[in-house]
């Protein structure tokens, strides 16, 4: 008889700006990797990690800061089946942001959304 | 309690290795099990065999080594993370032409997929960075 | 839900953030800069004061020494613990969530 597969709700928590570190690349990798094991993911993007959203990234090597953009990979994650991707709605308005300035299809919550979305979760991973 | 660990910064740089060090010490005192310690970001650098520091304070690397000797414990150096910051074992440093290695004992080096498993054989996953 | 938080209220939001999302039942646990949150007397007491109402605080207390801080210094009703008691609080709770 098959061991019945265990299926966790995974979150990963982005609260950091891309490129002044490296938490919003690697955490994205962790994710990538992470697909490969068929768990119940959401990403969720609050303060300076719904940044990492942003479209219109270059980093261009000639004449930018000569590092990899890896915004696109947001898009990607849906062929991966990472498709649970939330934004906190106060940080974006803190931010004059909106959904047109980001990269990427997400939801936007209110704070007892994510309090609520957050309680539903088996892991946290913050980075 | 299973207990899955992740330090996410270097040695003596944060204090994120020196609590996620004590909280795993407590955790074996109480009797749990930790099912894995797995360092990713600069975290990997807590596995550096090259690290000589003051003789008068803790010994981050190798209080590591002895608590992985003395229990052993699953000390995972996350491969991606550690081959952007120079941390490689033989076999690495191998694989990668490179003329040295610097992973200390009690550790191993693997891919990010130990730390998705950590998370879920674990009945908790504690987080230590910055 | 046990929330951690590490980091000085007065150097990151950390603990700001991490209040917006805490629920009934919910316990917060301050430590290594964190602890800073729970002294009296600074500008974030009345928020600690006023969380207290609803969610459990928690103060690691090895961190508060080594920072120069004694118990007495600590907000009345922020349980202190020790590195023991970390490890019960996690047990204890269904899941941890780190506000780095």
């Amino acid at each position: 008889m098959d061991e019945q597969e265990v299926i966790k709700k995974f979150l990963y928590v982005n609260r950091k700006a891309p490129y002044g570190t490296i938490y919003a690349l690697e955490s994205l990798e962790v994710v990538l990797i992470g697909a490969a094991f068929d768990q119940d993911v959401s990403l969720a993007f609050i303060d300076d990690g719904v940044y990492q959203l942003k479209n219109n990234q270059q980093t261009s090597v000639t004449s930018g800061i000569g590092m990899k953009d890896f915004s696109k990979t947001y898009r990607a994650l849906e062929d991966y089946d990472v498709e649970k991707l939330y934004v906190d709605k106060k940080s974006m308005e803190e931010r004059g942001l909106t959904k047109d300035d980001l990269i990427v299809n997400v939801e936007i919550l209110e704070d007892a959304q994510m309090a609520e979305m957050m309680e539903q979760q088996d892991v946290v991973l913050s980075f | 309690m299973k207990f899955g660990i992740l330090v996410n910064e270097g040695p003596y740089q944060h204090q994120a290795s020196d609590s996620a060090y004590q909280f795993t010490k407590a955790a074996l005192e109480k009797g749990h099990e930790i099912y894995r310690v797995f360092f990713y970001h600069d975290g990997v650098n807590n596995a550096s065999r090259l690290t000589v520091p003051p003789q008068d304070d803790r010994h981050i690397v190798n209080r590591w080594s002895e608590l992985s000797k003395a229990h052993n414990l699953d000390l995972v150096v996350c491969i991606a993370a550690a081959q952007r910051r120079g941390m490689l074992d033989e076999n690495e440093a191998k694989r990668q032409g490179k003329d040295s290695n610097n992973l200390a004992e009690g550790f191993r080096i693997s891919g990010l997929g130990q730390l998705i498993e950590a998370g879920i054989q674990s009945e908790r996953l504690i987080v230590f960075g910055d | 839900m046990l929330h951690t938080i590490n980091k000085s209220p007065f150097e990151a939001n950390s603990l700001e953030t991490c209040l917006r999302f805490v629920r009934a039942g919910h316990s917060v646990l301050l430590f290594e800069d964190g602890i800073y949150g729970a002294l009296k007397g600074t500008r974030f007491e009345s928020l600690i004061t006023n969380s207290l109402k609803s969610y459990k605080f928690y103060v690691l207390t090895p961190d508060i020494e080594a920072r120069g801080m004694r118990t007495e210094n600590v907000i009345d009703g922020i349980e202190p613990v020790d590195y023991a008691g970390f490890v019960d609080l996690a047990a204890n709770n269904e899941r941890v969530q780190a506000w780095l």
